[in-house]
C-alpha cells in the first residue's frame, strides 16, 4: 500500500486557532502557502510529533502517529519523518558526513562513512564532507541538510520554507533542484511557504492557509485563475480592486459590471453580487495610449495614471493609479513605446475573460 | 575595590592635561584613560595578595613544605575530596540543569531560586544546615544512623559539604549552556531518530560543552577554597577532614611561613585546574559555537 499521509488536526497555539484537514498521496509534493502567523509551521511540527495538537488524528501509511481520542502520540524518534528545518539546523559541533550520518543506525563506521558520502554526492557536496556547517553557504547548508533528512529513508519528507534562507541568486537553482528531488521523491511530502510563487514551482498541490485555516486547495494554476477569495487572489499575485455588482451576468447578459469603488467600472465573465473583490494578475494588463481606439466591451478599458516604473528581471512592474492601485507587468519594448514615466497617462486594458470576481 | 572608583586615576587627572598638547584632543580621551585606570587599580590591588604569597615564600621554602607529610596529606585530601564532589555535581546537576533549560513547569522560578540559595548563603549557615539536616541530631540523622552512614567528622562529611557549596556554580552554568543551545538542534535530532537520551548526549551536551567546562571549573574552585561549612560540618581533623584550606588556619598563628607555603600551594593547583578547563572549553567551543 502506497503510504498516504493524512493529517486532522485542531489546535491552539497562542492567538492561532488552528483547523485544518489534509491528505498527501506519496509522490505528491503539497504546499502549504500563506502569510506568515497563518499555521504553516504548527502543522509540520505536529506531524514531526515536535508539537502535539488538542484533538485530531494524524497517519502515515495506515499506521497512527497521533489520536486524540485514543490518547496515540508516537514520539518523533519513532516517526521517520524527514525535517528540513528554516535555517537547516545543522549541528555545528559534527562534520558535514558526521551531520548526514547521524540518522543511520545499525551500520559500522565505515558503512555510515560510505553511505554519508554517497547522500553528499548526490547533491554534488561530496567534497565538504569533512568540514564544518559553520563553514558552508545557505546553498551548500541546504543540499547537507537535504541528505541528511534523506538518510534515515524517511516515510515521509517535511520542509520549512526550504528557500527562505538562500540569497535571491542561489534561490532560483536551488527551487530548480529541489524540484527535481521531490519529482523523483516516492514518500509524500509537505512543503511549506509563504511564497506563492514557490509553492507553484514545489508543489504538486497547493493548500492556500489563512488563519489556522485552509482556505483553498488545488493545483497552482487552478488557484491564481479561480481563487476562492479575494485573500487567494491577492496571495497568488493578483491585483484586487473593491467594488460593487451593478449588473449581474445572466443568460442575455454575458457579463458582470462591477462599479469600483472610487471610480470606473470593470467586465468580468464570472457571476456575482453584491459588494465583491475584483481580481487580475499583473500580467493580463496590458497598456495603451489614451488616444488608441476601442477594442469592444470584452475588455476592459481603464483611464490610469501611471505612478511608477519599476524593472523585475526582464520586465517591467507598472504602479497604476485608476485611483485605485492596479500593477501592470509590460515588458520593457513598452515601456519605451509609450514612454511610461510617472505622470503619464495611459489606458489599462484587460480581457473580462480574465477578471475574477468574488465576494467580499 | 570602592578604592578604584574613589580615587582619581593619577594619570589621568594630573600629568596629562598639563602635558602642553592640544587641550581639545586631551579632553576626548580622558574617558579612555579613566577605563584603563581602573583596570590598572582592580588589577594590582587582585594580584598584589597572590603575588605576595610566591614573593614571601620562595621556591625553597615551598619545596620544603611539600616535603611535609602533614602538609602533603591535605593536599591529598583537598583533590580526592574535591574530585569526588564535582564528579557528584556534574553527574546529577548536568542532567538537572539540563531540565530546567529546556521545560517549562508550574513552579519552575521557585525550584531554580532555591537550587541558587546556596551561593548567597554565609559558610558558617551552610554548616549549620548541614548539620540541622544530617548531623546525629538532624532531621535525616537517625535515618543515616540506621544505613550506618556517619558523615559528622568523616572524610565522607567533606564531600557532603563541599557538593553543597559548589553545586550551585555548576547548576547556573550548565543551565545557560543547555538554554543557549538552538532548540532546532534537538528537535532535527529526534527528526532523525535519537530519543531524548540520545539527543542529550550526542547533540545537547556536546554543544553545550563550553558553558559546561565554564561551570566545571567554577565548582571546583569553589570546592578546593571551601572552609567555613566543612570546619563546621566535618571539623578539623589531620588526614580525615583537614583539607589545605583547613590546613592553612590550623597553621597560620603557629607557623605563618608554613601556611604561607601551602597557601602558594593552593593557588598553584587551582590556577593549573583553571587554566586547564578554560583551554579543553576552547578547543572545542570553537567548534560547537560555529
Amino acid at each position: 500500500m502506497a503510504p498516504m499521509l493524512s493529517a486532522e488536526l485542531r489546535t491552539r497555539v497562542g492567538a492561532l486557532d488552528l483547523d485544518v484537514a489534509l491528505e498527501v498521496p506519496a509522490r505528491t509534493c503539497l504546499a502549504l502557502a500563506g502569510p506568515s502567523g497563518a499555521g504553516k509551521t504548527t502543522i509540520l511540527r505536529a506531524v514531526a510529533g515536535l508539537l502535539r495538537p488538542d484533538a485530531g488524528r494524524i497517519a502515515c501509511g495506515g499506521e497512527p502517529w497521533f489520536d486524540g481520542a485514543r490518547r496515540v502520540f508516537v514520539a518523533p524518534e519513532l516517526r521517520g519523518c524527514g525535517y528540513l528545518f528554516q535555517d537547516y539546523a545543522l549541528f555545528g559541533h559534527l562534520s558535514v558526513w558526521r551531520n548526514v550520518a547521524y540518522g543511520l543506525r545499525g551500520l559500522s563506521r565505515a558503512q555510515r562513512w560510505a553511505r554519508a558520502v554517497e547522500l553528499l554526492e548526490r547533491f554534488g557536496v561530496a567534497a565538504l564532507a569533512d568540514r564544518r556547517p559553520g563553514s558552508l553557504s545557505g546553498g551548500e547548508r541546504q543540499r547537507v541538510a537535504l541528505a541528511r533528512a534523506l538518510a534515515p529513508r524517511p516515510r515521509a519528507l517535511l520542509l520549512d520554507e526550504p528557500l527562505s534562507a538562500l540569497d535571491a541568486r542561489s534561490r532560483g537553482r536551488a527551487g530548480r533542484e529541489l524540484g527535481r528531488l521531490l519529482a523523483e521523491l516516492e514518500v509524500p511530502a509537505l512543503l511549506v511557504t509563504h511564497d506563492f510563487a514557490e509553492a507553484a514551482l514545489l508543489g504538486d498541490e497547493v493548500a492556500v492557509l489563512d488563519g489556522g485555516r485552509i482556505v483553498q486547495r488545488g493545483p497552482a494554476p487552478e488557484l491564481a485563475a479561480r481563487p476562492a477569495s479575494g485573500f487567494v487572489a491577492d496571495f497568488t499575485g493578483a491585483v484586487v480592486l473593491t467594488g460593487a455588482v451593478v449588473a449581474a451576468a445572466d443568460g442575455e447578459r454575458p457579463l458582470t459590471v462591477v462599479a469600483l469603488d472610487g471610480g470606473g467600472e470593470v467586465r468580468s465573465t464570472d457571476g456575482g453580487e453584491g459588494p465583491v473583490a475584483v481580481s487580475v494578475h499583473p500580467w493580463e494588463v496590458t497598456l495603451e495610449p489614451p488616444e488608441a481606439p476601442s477594442a469592444g466591451s470584452a475588455s476592459n478599458r481603464l483611464a490610469a495614471e501611471v505612478v511608477s516604473v519599476t524593472e523585475v528581471g526582464n520586465r517591467v512592474r507598472v504602479g497604476l493609479a485608476l485611483p485605485q492601485p492596479l500593477t501592470a507587468e509590460v515588458t520593457g519594448a513598452s515601456v519605451e513605446r509609450l514612454e511610461l514615466a510617472p505622470g503619464r497617462r495611459v489606458v489599462a486594458v484587460w480581457k473580462a475573460a480574465a477578471t475574477r470576481v468574488t465576494p467580499r | 575595590m570602592s578604592g578604584a572608583a574613589a580615587h582619581e586615576p593619577p594619570g589621568a587627572a594630573t600629568g596629562a592635561p598639563r602635558a602642553g598638547g592640544p587641550a581639545a584632543r586631551l579632553r576626548g580621551a580622558w574617558f579612555p584613560l579613566l577605563l584603563f585606570a581602573a583596570l590598572a587599580v582592580a588589577l594590582c590591588f587582585l594580584a598584589l595578595p597572590v603575588l605576595a604569597i610566591f614573593l614571601d615564600t620562595g621556591p625553597a621554602r615551598l619545596v620544603a613544605s611539600l616535603g611535609d607529610p602533614s602538609s602533603r596529606e591535605a593536599l591529598r585530601l583537598s583533590l580526592i575530596t574535591t574530585t569526588i564532589a564535582v564528579g557528584i555535581v556534574v553527574a546529577v546537576g548536568t542532567p538537572a540543569a539540563y531540565l530546567l533549560a529546556t521545560r517549562r513547569f508550574r513552579g519552575r522560578e521557585l525550584v531554580v531560586t532555591v537550587l541558587e540559595l546556596p551561593l548567597v548563603l554565609p559558610p558558617a549557615v551552610a554548616g549549620i544546615g548541614l548539620l540541622a539536616a544530617l548531623g546525629p541530631q538532624g532531621i535525616l540523622g537517625g535515618l543515616l544512623d540506621d544505613l550506618g552512614i556517619r558523615l559528622v567528622l568523616e572524610t565522607a562529611g567533606v564531600v557532603v559539604a563541599l557538593v553543597f557549596v559548589s553545586a550551585p556554580f555548576h547548576l547556573r552554568a550548565a543551565q545557560s549552556a543547555f538554554a543557549a543551545v538552538d532548540r532546532r538542534w534537538l528537535e532535527a535530532s529526534r527528526t532523525l531518530g535519537a530519543g531524548e537520551a540520545r539527543t542529550f548526549a550526542r547533540v545537547a551536551v556536546p554543544a553545550a560543552l563550553p558553558g559546561l567546562a565554564a561551570g566545571v571549573a567554577l565548582a571546583w574552585g569553589r570546592a578546593l577554597g571551601e572552609f567555613g561549612a566543612t570546619l563546621m560540618f566535618a571539623g578539623s581533623f589531620r588526614g580525615i577532614t583537614q583539607t589545605v584550606p583547613l590546613a592553612i588556619y590550623d597553621r597560620f598563628a603557629t607557623d605563618f611561613d608554613g601556611a604561607l607555603a601551602l597557601s602558594a600551594v593552593l593557588v598553584v593547583v587551582s590556577a593549573a585546574l583553571l587554566l586547564s578547563v578554560k583551554l579543553l572549553a576552547r578547543d572545542h567551543g570553537a567548534d560547537a559555537l560555529r
